[in-house]
């Protein structure tokens, strides 16, 4: 690969001076700060938990309720709860500064705040498809934009975000949660490209049907029915789709960046 | 501050983070022709300038900075 140097403006990812990141000079696995925006419930605390028993110093934000217990495995830190609205960019400024006071800079950040809000094209308001982009897209750029800054300049970072089966895959009543959804896969390659050089790596992980709040309203005739579609034929554990972002975000996975992970049993297989 | 310790202290910055000789920090320097820096290096500058000397940098004032010396003006306009 040549070196290229581009004009201002536009960031040149193709510097034959990259090097493989020292393990001398990387932070320690143990005790990296890691945020998880929706960590309190769902696949966001599954995700902190997860990190949590692996050793990191996790902060989580919640918006209606506060997760509980904040303690984990003996020997672990406790999780940092922050009230955090990750769709007011003030707030989320807010949330890092006080995750920055108590922890020091963030290390290791998961998006995972997400919301559907469903209905046919043909009946989706304005608002609903902003409530949806906002919470799921846009919250996410102003969270990696935040965390970036630190990263680049302490040449270490790990962004996961969590995108959904439906961005590739499609899903009637879900125009704006999909589209959402798949946007995160273009941003997320694209800042990937953008800080590459600089130790700073950025995934997607795109679960399928999981057990949690977001599916829990659906009638048990529904459910067996996505279920049915799926190869290995049950939902997932939030857990599961918890191990492959641990696995992006550790030491093993720092020459994989840009990659969009599925955690689906299948069900999205061929996108 | 006096302008000597200030550039002196912007020198230091930019040699960190640009990683060239002192030598090459001059005011007439042009960030991509003479000092090979990319748009991400300018950036991580900026950044350790707004932390170096206490300021906050927009977007928009960036515009047109494409030498040392205009950056060097941009941080002194604003610490006074």
């Amino acid at each position: 690969m040549g070196e290229r140097r581009a004009p201002l403006g536009i960031v040149s990812s193709t510097e034959t001076t990259a090097e493989a990141p020292s393990t001398l000079t990387a932070p320690a696995a143990t005790g990296r700060v890691a945020f998880v925006t929706g960590g309190s419930r769902g696949i966001g605390l599954a995700c902190a938990r997860r990190l949590q028993a692996d050793g990191y110093r996790v902060a989580v934000t919640w918006r209606t309720e506060r997760p509980s217990p904040l303690s984990g495995p003996t020997g672990t830190q406790p999780l940092t709860a922050v009230a955090c609205n990750v769709t007011d960019s003030a707030d989320l400024d807010r949330a890092f500064d006080e995750i920055e006071a108590a922890l020091g800079p963030v290390e290791v950040l998961v998006c995972a705040a997400g919301i559907t809000d469903d209905a046919l094209l043909l009946r989706m308001t304005d608002e609903r498809w902003d409530r949806v982009i906002d919470t799921n897209l846009t919250a996410a750029f102003r969270a990696c934009k935040r965390a970036s800054a630190r990263m680049v300049r302490r040449r270490y970072g790990r962004i996961v975000l969590i995108s959904s089966v439906v961005a590739l895959l499609g899903s009637a009543g879900q125009t704006n949660y999909a589209a959402s959804k798949a946007g995160l896969i273009g941003f997320a390659r694209s800042l990937a490209r953008e800080l590459a050089g600089r130790n700073v790596t950025c995934n997607v992980v795109t679960p399928g049907i999981v057990t949690t709040d977001m599916i829990a309203a659906l009638s048990p005739e529904r459910l067996d029915a996505l279920t049915s579609s799926v190869p290995v034929g049950r939902a997932a554990a939030p857990e599961e789709v918890a191990a492959a972002v641990a696995f992006l975000v550790s030491d093993d996975a720092a020459y994989i960046t840009g990659a969009v992970l599925p955690v689906d049993g299948g069900l999205g297989m061929g996108h | 501050m006096d302008n000597e310790a200030a550039f002196d202290k912007f020198k230091s910055c930019a040699v960190e983070v640009l990683q060239v000789p002192a030598e090459k920090i001059t005011l007439e320097a042009k960030f991509t022709d003479d000092l090979e820096a990319d748009s991400l290096e300018v950036v991580e500058l900026v950044m350790a300038l707004e932390e170096a000397f206490d300021i906050t940098v927009e977007e928009s004032e960036l515009d047109g900075v494409d030498t040392i010396g205009q950056a060097f003006d941009l941080v002194t306009s604003k610490i006074g």
